[in-house]
């Protein structure tokens, strides 16, 4: 048995709303695991059934060996980051993070030590007689994560805590909150919708859509090979495009070209998947691309066109190529980089 | 200079305003400082006499009513008891009321609300009789505890820190149950010191209120004990000028409240951050 363990977890609230579908997952000790899926999928309600924070429909959660489906959210030892930080307003940040210390009878001289040293490793030593509405974002959220740190627990969750920070601050925490996490060698489970957050932060990530994992491996499996139409959409940015086909007799047919000989014995209606930087520009071509816009990165350009039945359709090309708005370019799919779909499932078939 | 006009006139009906509330009580201080011989000759007065310690000093020890068994000092006393009975009792009361309705999964907690707060439209005067024969009963009456209890369950205090409860965060309880405070932690950690100003604003209220009261005490002591300043005014004979005095006193228990905690009322009421 693993470290957490969910078994056939399942949540229906009162008003017959089924938020999270039997769903099984494990994580090992002081593993990062990253859910990600879009608002309201149930990412959020799956971590707070580990929190304790909503009851389990069905199922079991499993926590070091201990079945604790009916322990209450204070003895399951378990640690979270809110997306709002829920630092409490009252308290300067010293007793912010010592409350969980004292509610656990912890003696005075202990819980001191163990608050300076979590405010050394997130450098807030400076702000220990502050209250919360006198730091900046960044400082709240590091108080945030102080005040998980600081008890030690078996389990960090976090609840989209990234969110509320501006987009360079969010890429400065990113980084931090993972290396943190190595440090302290915490097991996490953290929430987001942001595939970036997911990709750079997770050992392994679980894609969720509707209530249910539609694909769980690392980031790099599940960007080389998802499993899914939903998660070869989510997954990678700028989206994967994708084209509407046929397959027969394993040739691939789809507005404009063909793909002969691939690797699948499915016939019938399917969607294409390309992504968007597994193309190149060549004599040979398969796409043609009537160019509408480009975005230029500085290390890339995202070309951004219509191909001939008006299809939209990205490109990412290295940033040293001008490309021109108006343009007609040929793109060739790289080492036969794609992925087929059954249109009506959404399973992948190659 | 239009300008100039328009905002004299107005500053003058302020004025105006002020003079009409400020004279009257300023006619009546300085009116009891003089001695009753001259208020009887001369009418009231704008200017303060010299017999301010001798009235006043006679009207807090004299041994009034009928058995004259009180005097304005054990009035004080006993409408200092009864005025912050009421206002702890009922702020006490009202906040652990709202901290159950909004928090304990209590199944018609809104309608049990509104079944409070229509309390509201029933005064004590309505139900003073039943109220009163349930203190009987008890043998509540001339007590302090009789005088106190049947009018300290305010809807009103549990109004304003049931609203006051729900826009604290849900994240807030959330996070403090997994720093292990359990139900009652929660309330004494969080809930009474994020609504401080609010409690003392509603310890003012309800201090000036039960202060205030007339009908009640006046129902339910028999015995001169337990007398208060309100009912005092009413049983106040004597000469003019210690009336005066006692009016006068009367006052300065709620002003003086209000005016050392009036940075918290201000806040507290109207919730400025």
């Amino acid at each position: 048995m693993s470290f957490l363990d969910l078994k056939n977890v399942t949540k229906i609230y009162p008003n017959g709303t089924k938020a999270v579908h039997e769903t099984s997952l494990s994580v090992d000790e002081g593993e990062f695991m990253v859910f990600v899926g879009p608002s309201g999928c149930g990412k959020s309600t799956l971590l707070r059934m580990v929190a304790g924070l909503e009851d389990i429909t069905e199922g079991d959660i499993n926590l070091d060996g201990k079945l604790i489906n009916e322990v209450d959210p204070s003895e399951r030892d378990v640690a979270m980051v809110f997306q709002n930080y829920a630092l409490y307003p009252h308290m300067n940040v010293y007793n912010n993070l010592a409350y969980g210390l004292k509610n656990r009878g912890i003696d005075k001289e202990t819980i001191e030590q163990k608050v300076n040293d979590a405010a050394k490793l997130l450098q807030i030593s400076d702000y220990l007689q502050r209250k919360p509405s006198m730091l900046s974002g960044g400082q709240r959220q590091r108080v945030a994560m102080g005040r998980a740190i600081v008890r030690n627990p078996k389990i960090f969750l976090f609840d989209e805590p990234l969110s509320n920070l501006d987009a360079k601050l969010r890429i400065q925490m990113r980084l931090e909150i993972k290396k943190l996490q190595q440090k302290v060698g915490v097991t996490s489970i953290f929430v987001t919708h942001d595939q970036v957050e997911a990709m750079t932060l997770a050992d392994r990530l679980a894609v969720i859509n509707n209530g249910i994992i539609e694909q769980l491996g690392t980031p790099i499996e599940i960007y080389d090979n998802p499993k899914s139409l939903f998660v070869a959409g989510f997954i990678g940015s700028p989206q994967m495009n994708f084209l509407d086909g046929n397959i027969k007799n394993k040739t691939l047919s789809a507005e404009g070209f063909e793909i002969k000989d691939i690797d699948s014995d499915f016939e019938g209606e399917v969607k294409l998947g390309i992504r968007p930087e597994h193309l190149s520009q060549s004599e040979n071509s398969l796409i043609n691309l009537k160019v509408d816009l480009v975005e230029q990165l500085g290390s890339d350009n995202l070309v951004y066109g219509q191909l001939k039945d008006k299809k939209d359709f990205c490109y990412r090309c290295p940033g040293n190529l001008t490309i021109e708005k108006g343009a007609d370019l040929s793109l060739n799919i790289e080492n036969n980089k794609y992925y087929i779909f059954d249109k009506s499932t959404g399973k992948r078939v190659n | 200079m239009t300008r100039f006009i328009t905002s004299s006139f107005s500053h003058l009906i302020l004025l105006i305003g002020i003079l009409i509330m400020v004279v009257p009580i300023w006619m009546i201080f300085a009116s009891s400082t003089h001695t009753s011989s001259m208020i009887n000759m001369n009418g009231l007065q704008m200017f303060l006499g010299d017999s301010f310690y001798e009235n006043y000093l006679r009207v807090l020890l004299y041994q009034g009513g009928f058995f004259k068994e009180i005097t304005a000092l054990k009035m004080f006393f006993n409408s200092f008891i009864m005025a912050t009975g009421v206002a702890i009792l009922s702020v006490v009361t009202s906040l652990m009321a709202a901290y159950a309705l909004v928090y304990y999964r209590i199944k018609y907690a809104t309608l049990l609300f509104w079944i409070i707060f229509i309390t509201i439209l029933v005064p004590l005067e309505l139900r003073i009789f039943p109220t009163y024969s349930v203190m009987a009963e008890l043998n509540l009456v001339n007590s302090y505890f009789g005088l106190i209890v049947p009018i300290s369950a305010s809807a009103i205090a549990t109004l304003f820190f049931r609203q006051f409860y729900k826009t604290v965060p849900d994240e807030l309880l959330e996070s403090a149950k997994l720093d292990g405070a359990n139900t009652w932690r929660f309330f004494v950690d969080f809930l009474i010191p994020l609504s401080k100003t609010m409690i003392v604003a509603m310890l003012i209220f309800m201090f000036v209120f039960g202060y205030n009261q007339y009908l009640w005490p006046l129902l339910v002591t028999t015995s001169e004990q337990y007398w208060t300043v309100v009912m005092g005014l009413k049983m106040m004979s004597g000469s003019i000028v210690h009336r005066f005095a006692f009016v006068m006193m009367s006052m300065v228990p709620p002003i003086l409240i209000i005016i050392v905690l009036q940075k918290y009322f201000i806040k507290g009421v109207f919730q400025d951050k």
